[in-house]
Protein backbone atom coordinates (compact mmCIF):
# COMPACT_ATOMS: atom_id res chain seq x y z
CA UNK A 1 0.00 0.00 0.00
CA UNK A 2 1.07 3.86 -1.34
CA UNK A 3 2.01 5.33 2.28
CA UNK A 4 2.32 9.36 1.19
CA UNK A 5 3.16 10.67 4.37
CA UNK A 6 5.87 8.37 5.10
CA UNK A 7 6.96 8.36 1.19
CA UNK A 8 7.40 12.29 1.56
CA UNK A 9 9.70 11.80 4.97
CA UNK A 10 11.49 9.43 3.15
CA UNK A 11 11.87 11.58 -0.04
CA UNK A 12 12.45 14.83 1.94
CA UNK A 13 15.34 13.20 4.51
CA UNK A 14 16.91 11.88 1.26
CA UNK A 15 17.08 15.23 -0.46
CA UNK A 16 18.14 16.91 2.45
CA UNK A 17 20.85 13.77 2.90
CA UNK A 18 22.24 14.72 -0.75
CA UNK A 19 21.77 18.56 0.16
CA UNK A 20 24.40 18.29 2.90
CA UNK A 21 26.71 15.82 0.74
CA UNK A 22 26.90 18.27 -1.95
CA UNK A 23 28.80 20.85 0.39
CA UNK A 24 30.62 17.83 1.93
CA UNK A 25 34.51 16.83 0.30
CA UNK A 26 35.28 15.01 -1.94
CA UNK A 27 33.78 17.13 -4.71
CA UNK A 28 33.38 14.08 -6.89
CA UNK A 29 34.42 16.29 -9.88
CA UNK A 30 35.04 13.63 -12.37
CA UNK A 31 31.69 11.47 -11.55
CA UNK A 32 29.97 15.26 -11.71
CA UNK A 33 31.61 16.21 -14.99
CA UNK A 34 30.57 12.07 -16.50
CA UNK A 35 27.02 12.59 -15.59
CA UNK A 36 26.48 15.87 -17.28
CA UNK A 37 27.90 14.30 -20.11
CA UNK A 38 25.79 11.16 -19.69
CA UNK A 39 22.42 13.66 -19.28
CA UNK A 40 23.40 15.98 -21.83
CA UNK A 41 24.02 13.29 -24.94
CA UNK A 42 21.01 11.30 -23.26
CA UNK A 43 18.52 14.32 -23.95
CA UNK A 44 20.27 17.14 -26.11
CA UNK A 45 19.08 15.28 -29.57
CA UNK A 46 15.19 14.52 -27.77
CA UNK A 47 15.00 18.20 -26.65
CA UNK A 48 15.95 19.60 -29.84
CA UNK A 49 13.87 17.94 -31.88
CA UNK A 50 11.01 18.21 -29.27
CA UNK A 51 11.51 22.05 -29.53
CA UNK A 52 11.82 22.26 -32.78
CA UNK A 53 8.17 20.47 -33.32
CA UNK A 54 7.06 21.91 -30.54
CA UNK A 55 7.70 25.28 -32.39
CA UNK A 56 6.57 24.48 -35.47
CA UNK A 57 2.98 23.53 -34.28
CA UNK A 58 2.54 26.31 -31.92
CA UNK A 59 3.49 28.52 -35.14
CA UNK A 60 0.60 26.84 -37.22
CA UNK A 61 -2.04 26.75 -34.22
CA UNK A 62 -1.59 30.64 -33.41
CA UNK A 63 -1.06 32.20 -36.50
CA UNK A 64 -4.49 32.01 -37.57
CA UNK A 65 -6.26 33.28 -34.96
CA UNK A 66 -3.39 36.29 -34.64
CA UNK A 67 -3.28 37.20 -38.40
CA UNK A 68 -7.66 36.81 -37.38
CA UNK A 69 -7.22 40.08 -35.26
CA UNK A 70 -4.66 41.54 -37.13
CA UNK A 71 -1.64 40.70 -35.20
CA UNK A 72 -0.18 38.50 -37.24
CA UNK A 73 3.46 40.85 -36.84
CA UNK A 74 2.87 39.41 -33.06
CA UNK A 75 3.31 36.12 -34.44
CA UNK A 76 7.30 36.09 -32.98
CA UNK A 77 6.91 37.86 -30.37
CA UNK A 78 3.94 35.27 -29.24
CA UNK A 79 6.28 32.20 -29.91
CA UNK A 80 9.32 34.01 -27.91
CA UNK A 81 7.56 34.86 -25.01
CA UNK A 82 5.55 31.61 -24.77
CA UNK A 83 8.87 29.60 -25.11
CA UNK A 84 11.45 31.12 -22.76
CA UNK A 85 8.97 32.19 -20.13
CA UNK A 86 7.11 28.39 -20.04
CA UNK A 87 6.73 26.29 -22.88
CA UNK A 88 10.36 25.25 -22.80
CA UNK A 89 11.21 25.35 -18.83
CA UNK A 90 8.39 22.73 -18.68
CA UNK A 91 8.55 20.57 -21.68
CA UNK A 92 12.63 20.12 -21.09
CA UNK A 93 12.15 19.31 -17.43
CA UNK A 94 9.15 16.83 -18.35
CA UNK A 95 11.66 15.55 -21.34
CA UNK A 96 14.26 15.09 -19.00
CA UNK A 97 12.25 13.54 -16.27
CA UNK A 98 11.21 10.27 -19.02
CA UNK A 99 14.63 10.39 -20.49
CA UNK A 100 16.62 10.86 -17.77
CA UNK A 101 14.97 9.72 -14.49
CA UNK A 102 13.86 6.39 -15.77
CA UNK A 103 17.44 5.77 -16.34
CA UNK A 104 18.57 7.03 -13.21
CA UNK A 105 16.45 5.03 -11.33
CA UNK A 106 17.14 1.91 -13.44
CA UNK A 107 20.84 2.20 -13.24
CA UNK A 108 20.92 2.64 -9.69
CA UNK A 109 18.20 -0.22 -8.87
CA UNK A 110 20.37 -2.33 -11.02
CA UNK A 111 23.22 -1.80 -9.25
CA UNK A 112 21.44 -2.47 -5.88
CA UNK A 113 20.14 -5.42 -7.34
CA UNK A 114 23.26 -6.53 -8.70
CA UNK A 115 24.86 -5.72 -4.98
CA UNK A 116 27.06 -3.16 -6.72
CA UNK A 117 26.70 -0.50 -4.26
CA UNK A 118 27.11 -3.40 -1.41
CA UNK A 119 30.74 -3.47 -3.12
CA UNK A 120 31.15 0.34 -3.46
CA UNK A 121 30.49 0.66 0.31
CA UNK A 122 32.88 -2.87 0.77
CA UNK A 123 35.57 -1.15 -0.46
CA UNK A 124 35.25 1.84 2.04
CA UNK A 125 33.56 4.33 -0.43
CA UNK A 126 30.57 6.42 0.50
CA UNK A 127 27.78 4.99 -2.25
CA UNK A 128 25.51 7.76 -1.96
CA UNK A 129 28.32 10.56 -2.42
CA UNK A 130 29.72 8.51 -4.87
CA UNK A 131 27.06 7.58 -7.05
CA UNK A 132 23.57 9.81 -6.02
CA UNK A 133 25.06 13.50 -5.77
CA UNK A 134 27.02 13.79 -8.79
CA UNK A 135 23.85 12.69 -10.76
CA UNK A 136 21.47 14.95 -8.74
CA UNK A 137 24.14 17.48 -9.74
CA UNK A 138 24.63 17.31 -13.02
CA UNK A 139 20.58 17.27 -13.48
CA UNK A 140 20.96 20.84 -11.83
CA UNK A 141 23.10 21.34 -13.63
CA UNK A 142 22.34 20.12 -17.22
CA UNK A 143 18.85 21.13 -17.34
CA UNK A 144 18.75 25.00 -17.48
CA UNK A 145 21.20 24.20 -20.44
CA UNK A 146 19.44 21.62 -22.06
CA UNK A 147 16.40 24.89 -21.68
CA UNK A 148 18.28 27.09 -23.32
CA UNK A 149 18.18 24.56 -26.47
CA UNK A 150 14.77 23.83 -25.84
CA UNK A 151 13.99 27.48 -25.79
CA UNK A 152 15.99 28.14 -29.14
CA UNK A 153 15.22 25.49 -31.19
CA UNK A 154 11.53 25.97 -30.67
CA UNK A 155 12.20 29.44 -32.08
CA UNK A 156 13.90 28.05 -35.06
CA UNK A 157 10.64 25.88 -35.53
CA UNK A 158 8.48 28.75 -35.06
CA UNK A 159 10.47 30.77 -37.55
CA UNK A 160 10.54 28.18 -40.19
CA UNK A 161 6.92 27.63 -40.13
CA UNK A 162 6.49 31.13 -40.18
CA UNK A 163 8.71 31.60 -43.47
CA UNK A 164 6.94 29.07 -45.37
CA UNK A 165 3.64 31.48 -44.78
CA UNK A 166 5.30 34.58 -45.31
CA UNK A 167 8.62 34.50 -46.06
CA UNK A 168 9.70 36.70 -43.16
CA UNK A 169 13.49 37.07 -43.36
CA UNK A 170 15.08 35.68 -40.09
CA UNK A 171 16.74 39.25 -39.50
CA UNK A 172 12.66 40.38 -38.81
CA UNK A 173 11.59 37.26 -36.91
CA UNK A 174 14.33 37.67 -34.80
CA UNK A 175 14.04 41.36 -34.11
CA UNK A 176 10.62 41.28 -33.41
CA UNK A 177 10.79 37.95 -30.93
CA UNK A 178 13.04 40.12 -29.09
CA UNK A 179 11.40 43.70 -29.48
CA UNK A 180 9.56 43.80 -26.34
CA UNK A 181 11.54 40.85 -23.96
CA UNK A 182 12.96 41.46 -20.97
CA UNK A 183 16.14 39.39 -19.38
CA UNK A 184 13.24 38.60 -16.62
CA UNK A 185 11.49 36.22 -19.26
CA UNK A 186 14.59 34.71 -19.87
CA UNK A 187 16.41 34.41 -16.37
CA UNK A 188 14.15 33.69 -13.97
CA UNK A 189 12.27 30.67 -15.96
CA UNK A 190 15.62 29.35 -16.98
CA UNK A 191 17.08 29.15 -13.61
CA UNK A 192 14.09 27.73 -11.82
CA UNK A 193 14.68 24.13 -14.46
CA UNK A 194 17.72 23.77 -11.92
CA UNK A 195 14.89 23.06 -9.58
CA UNK A 196 13.24 20.96 -11.95
CA UNK A 197 16.68 19.47 -12.08
CA UNK A 198 17.10 18.69 -8.46
CA UNK A 199 13.47 16.95 -8.23
CA UNK A 200 14.08 14.73 -10.85
CA UNK A 201 17.84 13.78 -9.50
CA UNK A 202 16.80 13.35 -6.08
CA UNK A 203 13.45 11.10 -6.92
CA UNK A 204 14.91 9.11 -9.22
CA UNK A 205 17.57 8.25 -7.62
CA UNK A 206 15.66 7.87 -4.18
CA UNK A 207 13.72 5.02 -6.08
CA UNK A 208 16.67 3.38 -7.75
CA UNK A 209 19.08 3.41 -4.52
CA UNK A 210 16.34 2.42 -2.16
CA UNK A 211 14.89 -0.36 -3.85
CA UNK A 212 14.92 -3.65 -2.30
CA UNK A 213 12.92 -5.83 -4.95
CA UNK A 214 15.79 -7.17 -6.61
CA UNK A 215 15.63 -7.56 -10.79
CA UNK A 216 11.59 -6.55 -9.99
CA UNK A 217 12.48 -3.09 -8.58
CA UNK A 218 14.44 -1.84 -11.45
CA UNK A 219 11.35 -1.30 -14.03
CA UNK A 220 9.78 -0.44 -11.04
CA UNK A 221 12.01 2.40 -9.54
CA UNK A 222 11.97 3.51 -13.43
CA UNK A 223 8.59 3.80 -14.00
CA UNK A 224 8.28 5.70 -10.71
CA UNK A 225 10.85 7.86 -11.12
CA UNK A 226 9.11 9.53 -14.28
CA UNK A 227 5.42 9.26 -12.79
CA UNK A 228 6.69 11.14 -9.85
CA UNK A 229 9.35 13.40 -11.16
CA UNK A 230 6.48 15.25 -13.63
CA UNK A 231 4.23 15.25 -10.80
CA UNK A 232 6.33 17.17 -8.67
CA UNK A 233 7.48 19.25 -11.47
CA UNK A 234 4.18 20.57 -12.82
CA UNK A 235 3.16 20.96 -8.99
CA UNK A 236 6.74 22.94 -8.17
CA UNK A 237 6.59 24.76 -11.10
CA UNK A 238 3.13 26.72 -10.32
CA UNK A 239 4.68 27.72 -7.16
CA UNK A 240 7.92 28.95 -8.50
CA UNK A 241 5.92 31.28 -11.14
CA UNK A 242 4.23 32.13 -8.28
CA UNK A 243 7.74 33.36 -6.72
CA UNK A 244 8.87 34.98 -10.11
CA UNK A 245 5.57 37.18 -10.05
CA UNK A 246 6.56 38.06 -6.81
CA UNK A 247 10.24 38.65 -6.85
CA UNK A 248 9.59 39.88 -10.90
CA UNK A 249 6.58 42.01 -10.65
CA UNK A 250 6.52 42.90 -14.22
CA UNK A 251 6.45 39.46 -15.81
CA UNK A 252 2.85 39.01 -14.33
CA UNK A 253 1.35 42.04 -16.27
CA UNK B 1 40.40 -3.87 22.52
CA UNK B 2 42.50 -6.40 23.02
CA UNK B 3 40.24 -8.97 22.68
CA UNK B 4 40.16 -8.88 19.10
CA UNK B 5 44.11 -9.43 19.05
CA UNK B 6 44.78 -12.84 18.78
CA UNK B 7 42.05 -13.56 16.39
CA UNK B 8 41.71 -12.14 13.03
CA UNK B 9 38.05 -12.29 13.22
CA UNK B 10 35.56 -12.84 16.39
CA UNK B 11 31.46 -13.40 16.10
CA UNK B 12 30.03 -13.02 19.67
CA UNK B 13 27.25 -14.45 20.53
CA UNK B 14 25.45 -12.19 17.30
CA UNK B 15 21.97 -12.35 15.96
CA UNK B 16 20.44 -10.99 12.97
CA UNK B 17 16.45 -11.17 11.85
CA UNK B 18 14.93 -9.86 8.75
CA UNK B 19 11.16 -9.07 9.94
CA UNK B 20 9.69 -12.22 11.80
CA UNK B 21 12.47 -14.43 10.46
CA UNK B 22 15.54 -15.56 12.27
CA UNK B 23 18.92 -15.69 10.31
CA UNK B 24 21.24 -15.97 13.07
CA UNK B 25 20.82 -17.05 16.85
CA UNK B 26 23.27 -16.50 18.92
CA UNK B 27 26.33 -17.15 16.75
CA UNK B 28 29.72 -17.31 18.45
CA UNK B 29 33.25 -18.28 16.65
CA UNK B 30 36.55 -16.95 16.13
CA UNK B 31 39.22 -16.95 12.93
CA UNK B 32 43.26 -16.73 13.99
CA UNK B 33 45.14 -14.55 11.80
CA UNK B 34 45.70 -16.26 8.52
CA UNK B 35 43.88 -18.98 8.46
CA UNK B 36 40.87 -19.84 6.00
CA UNK B 37 37.52 -20.63 7.82
CA UNK B 38 34.88 -22.13 5.35
CA UNK B 39 31.68 -21.26 6.09
CA UNK B 40 28.94 -23.90 4.94
CA UNK B 41 25.04 -25.05 5.23
CA UNK B 42 22.17 -25.38 2.89
CA UNK B 43 20.94 -22.31 1.35
CA UNK B 44 19.43 -19.58 3.20
CA UNK B 45 20.80 -20.41 6.76
CA UNK B 46 22.38 -17.52 6.81
CA UNK B 47 25.56 -17.92 5.68
CA UNK B 48 25.94 -14.46 3.26
CA UNK B 49 24.32 -12.38 5.89
CA UNK B 50 27.30 -13.45 8.41
CA UNK B 51 29.62 -11.98 5.42
CA UNK B 52 27.85 -9.17 5.54
CA UNK B 53 27.89 -8.78 8.76
CA UNK B 54 31.34 -8.84 8.96
CA UNK B 55 31.88 -5.98 6.50
CA UNK B 56 29.07 -4.08 8.16
CA UNK B 57 26.65 -3.92 5.05
CA UNK B 58 24.33 -5.17 7.63
CA UNK B 59 23.78 -4.53 11.17
CA UNK B 60 23.64 -7.39 14.03
CA UNK B 61 20.32 -7.03 16.39
CA UNK B 62 22.79 -8.32 19.39
CA UNK B 63 26.27 -9.44 19.91
CA UNK B 64 29.38 -8.27 19.04
CA UNK B 65 31.46 -8.90 16.23
CA UNK B 66 35.48 -7.77 16.01
CA UNK B 67 37.60 -7.30 12.90
CA UNK B 68 41.75 -7.17 13.58
CA UNK B 69 40.85 -6.02 17.42
CA UNK B 70 38.31 -3.18 16.39
CA UNK B 71 34.32 -4.12 17.63
CA UNK B 72 32.71 -2.80 14.50
CA UNK B 73 28.76 -2.90 15.58
CA UNK B 74 29.44 0.37 17.45
CA UNK B 75 31.59 2.74 15.15
CA UNK B 76 30.70 5.47 13.52
CA UNK B 77 30.74 5.55 9.61
CA UNK B 78 34.60 7.52 9.20
CA UNK B 79 35.67 4.73 12.03
CA UNK B 80 34.00 1.88 10.05
CA UNK B 81 35.49 3.03 6.71
CA UNK B 82 38.80 2.70 7.61
CA UNK B 83 38.09 -0.77 9.53
CA UNK B 84 36.97 -1.66 6.00
CA UNK B 85 40.09 -0.95 4.14
CA UNK B 86 41.33 -3.88 5.99
CA UNK B 87 39.00 -5.74 4.50
CA UNK B 88 38.07 -7.15 0.52
CA UNK B 89 34.97 -8.51 -0.04
CA UNK B 90 34.49 -11.29 -3.35
CA UNK B 91 30.48 -10.92 -3.93
CA UNK B 92 28.96 -13.71 -5.33
CA UNK B 93 28.36 -12.42 -8.79
CA UNK B 94 31.63 -10.17 -8.26
CA UNK B 95 29.34 -6.99 -8.10
CA UNK B 96 31.85 -5.29 -10.51
CA UNK B 97 30.80 -1.38 -11.52
CA UNK B 98 29.76 -2.26 -15.34
CA UNK B 99 29.87 1.42 -16.28
CA UNK B 100 33.40 1.02 -16.01
CA UNK B 101 36.38 -0.93 -17.37
CA UNK B 102 38.36 -3.66 -15.42
CA UNK B 103 41.43 -1.59 -14.82
CA UNK B 104 39.13 1.02 -13.35
CA UNK B 105 36.93 -0.82 -11.55
CA UNK B 106 40.67 -1.79 -9.91
CA UNK B 107 41.95 1.48 -9.70
CA UNK B 108 38.87 3.22 -8.30
CA UNK B 109 39.62 2.07 -4.66
CA UNK B 110 43.53 3.16 -5.32
CA UNK B 111 42.63 6.48 -6.40
CA UNK B 112 40.16 7.20 -3.82
CA UNK B 113 41.72 6.00 -0.55
CA UNK B 114 45.62 6.17 -0.78
CA UNK B 115 47.89 8.39 -2.00
CA UNK B 116 49.53 6.52 -4.99
CA UNK B 117 50.43 8.02 -7.97
CA UNK B 118 49.07 7.03 -11.11
CA UNK B 119 52.52 5.56 -12.24
CA UNK B 120 52.08 3.35 -9.01
CA UNK B 121 48.17 2.24 -9.35
CA UNK B 122 49.16 1.20 -12.40
CA UNK B 123 51.88 -0.88 -11.54
CA UNK B 124 49.41 -2.40 -8.69
CA UNK B 125 46.84 -2.78 -10.73
CA UNK B 126 48.56 -4.63 -13.68
CA UNK B 127 50.17 -6.60 -10.75
CA UNK B 128 47.01 -7.74 -9.28
CA UNK B 129 45.72 -8.65 -12.48
CA UNK B 130 48.31 -10.65 -13.42
CA UNK B 131 47.84 -12.52 -9.86
CA UNK B 132 44.68 -13.71 -11.31
CA UNK B 133 44.63 -13.72 -14.76
CA UNK B 134 43.53 -11.21 -16.14
CA UNK B 135 46.37 -9.05 -17.53
CA UNK B 136 45.35 -9.18 -20.75
CA UNK B 137 42.28 -7.96 -19.82
CA UNK B 138 41.74 -4.64 -18.20
CA UNK B 139 40.60 -2.34 -20.98
CA UNK B 140 37.37 -4.95 -20.95
CA UNK B 141 34.10 -3.74 -19.81
CA UNK B 142 32.66 -6.36 -17.56
CA UNK B 143 29.58 -7.44 -19.74
CA UNK B 144 32.84 -8.90 -22.00
CA UNK B 145 34.08 -11.15 -19.21
CA UNK B 146 33.23 -15.04 -18.92
CA UNK B 147 31.55 -16.02 -15.42
CA UNK B 148 35.09 -17.55 -14.67
CA UNK B 149 37.03 -13.91 -15.35
CA UNK B 150 34.07 -12.43 -13.49
CA UNK B 151 34.74 -13.95 -10.44
CA UNK B 152 38.55 -13.75 -10.84
CA UNK B 153 38.45 -9.99 -11.87
CA UNK B 154 35.96 -9.30 -8.37
CA UNK B 155 38.70 -11.07 -6.51
CA UNK B 156 41.48 -8.54 -8.02
CA UNK B 157 39.40 -5.79 -6.73
CA UNK B 158 38.96 -7.33 -3.38
CA UNK B 159 42.63 -7.52 -3.35
CA UNK B 160 43.67 -4.37 -4.57
CA UNK B 161 44.31 -2.79 -1.39
CA UNK B 162 46.17 -5.62 -0.10
CA UNK B 163 43.01 -6.75 2.74
CA UNK B 164 44.38 -8.59 6.36
CA UNK B 165 41.22 -10.13 5.99
CA UNK B 166 39.47 -11.33 2.67
CA UNK B 167 35.34 -12.44 2.66
CA UNK B 168 34.53 -14.86 -0.32
CA UNK B 169 30.75 -15.49 -0.90
CA UNK B 170 30.30 -18.48 -3.18
CA UNK B 171 33.61 -17.91 -5.00
CA UNK B 172 33.27 -21.19 -6.87
CA UNK B 173 29.22 -21.28 -7.81
CA UNK B 174 28.41 -21.54 -11.19
CA UNK B 175 32.10 -22.08 -12.36
CA UNK B 176 33.14 -25.59 -13.91
CA UNK B 177 35.93 -27.76 -11.46
CA UNK B 178 38.89 -26.58 -13.25
CA UNK B 179 38.04 -22.62 -12.73
CA UNK B 180 36.75 -23.55 -9.62
CA UNK B 181 40.14 -25.21 -8.63
CA UNK B 182 41.85 -22.34 -9.72
CA UNK B 183 39.74 -19.42 -7.34
CA UNK B 184 40.71 -21.84 -4.17
CA UNK B 185 44.80 -21.92 -5.46
CA UNK B 186 44.21 -17.93 -5.68
CA UNK B 187 42.79 -17.87 -2.37
CA UNK B 188 45.61 -20.23 -0.39
CA UNK B 189 48.36 -18.26 -2.77
CA UNK B 190 46.26 -15.45 -0.53
CA UNK B 191 47.23 -17.10 2.62
CA UNK B 192 50.53 -18.40 2.21
CA UNK B 193 52.41 -15.45 0.31
CA UNK B 194 50.39 -12.49 2.51
CA UNK B 195 49.25 -14.52 5.50
CA UNK B 196 45.45 -13.19 4.72
CA UNK B 197 42.92 -14.26 6.65
CA UNK B 198 40.09 -15.70 4.47
CA UNK B 199 36.85 -16.70 5.09
CA UNK B 200 34.44 -18.07 2.29
CA UNK B 201 31.24 -19.23 2.23
CA UNK B 202 30.79 -22.15 -0.04
CA UNK B 203 28.38 -25.09 -1.13
CA UNK B 204 31.44 -26.51 -2.71
CA UNK B 205 32.58 -28.98 -0.05
CA UNK B 206 35.11 -30.49 -2.04
CA UNK B 207 36.99 -26.87 -2.70
CA UNK B 208 36.38 -26.03 1.04
CA UNK B 209 38.09 -29.29 2.13
CA UNK B 210 40.99 -28.26 -0.32
CA UNK B 211 41.55 -24.81 1.14
CA UNK B 212 39.51 -24.60 4.47
CA UNK B 213 42.01 -24.59 8.11
CA UNK B 214 38.26 -24.83 9.92
CA UNK B 215 34.91 -25.35 8.92
CA UNK B 216 32.02 -23.54 10.07
CA UNK B 217 28.58 -25.82 9.72
CA UNK B 218 25.21 -23.53 9.58
CA UNK B 219 21.70 -24.75 9.81
CA UNK B 220 18.48 -22.77 9.91
CA UNK B 221 20.27 -19.90 11.64
CA UNK B 222 22.54 -21.92 14.25
CA UNK B 223 26.07 -22.68 14.53
CA UNK B 224 25.70 -25.93 14.50
CA UNK B 225 29.25 -27.30 14.27
CA UNK B 226 32.91 -25.56 14.27
CA UNK B 227 36.45 -26.69 13.94
CA UNK B 228 38.88 -28.72 12.04
CA UNK B 229 37.13 -31.21 8.90
CA UNK B 230 37.90 -34.05 11.69
CA UNK B 231 36.15 -32.20 14.51
CA UNK B 232 33.38 -31.65 12.20
CA UNK B 233 32.90 -35.47 10.41
CA UNK B 234 32.45 -36.04 14.57
CA UNK B 235 29.62 -33.51 15.68
CA UNK B 236 26.83 -34.63 17.15
CA UNK B 237 25.35 -32.79 14.32
CA UNK B 238 24.02 -35.06 11.86
CA UNK B 239 23.49 -32.04 8.99
CA UNK B 240 27.09 -31.30 9.83
CA UNK B 241 28.12 -34.84 9.32
CA UNK B 242 26.57 -34.93 5.96
CA UNK B 243 27.75 -31.57 4.63
CA UNK B 244 31.45 -32.59 5.18
CA UNK B 245 30.74 -35.49 3.70
CA UNK B 246 29.49 -34.68 0.68
CA UNK B 247 32.46 -34.73 -2.07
Amino acid sequence: MFKPIEFIGKVSLFALQVVVDVFRPPFEAAQIGRQIAEVGTKSLPLVIASGFALGTVMTLHTRSTLVTFGAGSMIPTVQALAFFVEIGPLVAGLLVAGRVGSGIGAVLANMRATEQIDGIESLSIDAFKFLVVPRVVACIIALPLLTVFMDFSGLLGGFLSEFFSSRISFHLYIDRAFADFEWSNFIPPTVKTAVFGFIIGTVSAFFGYTTNEGARGVGKAATNSVVVSSLLIILADVILIKCIFFAFPDNAL
Amino acid sequence: MSQGAQYAVIFDRVSKAFGTKQVLRDVSFEVPAGEILCILGRSGTGKSVTLKLLISLLKPDHGEIWVDGDEITRLKETELSKVRRKMGFLFQDAALFDSLTLYENLALPLHRLTNKTQDEIDTIVDSVLGQVGLAGDKQKMPSKLSGGMRKRAGLARALVLEPKVLLADEPSSGLDRITAAEIDELLLAQKSQRGTTVIVVTHDVHGARRVGDRFAVFDKGDLVAFGTASDVEQSNNETARRLISEY
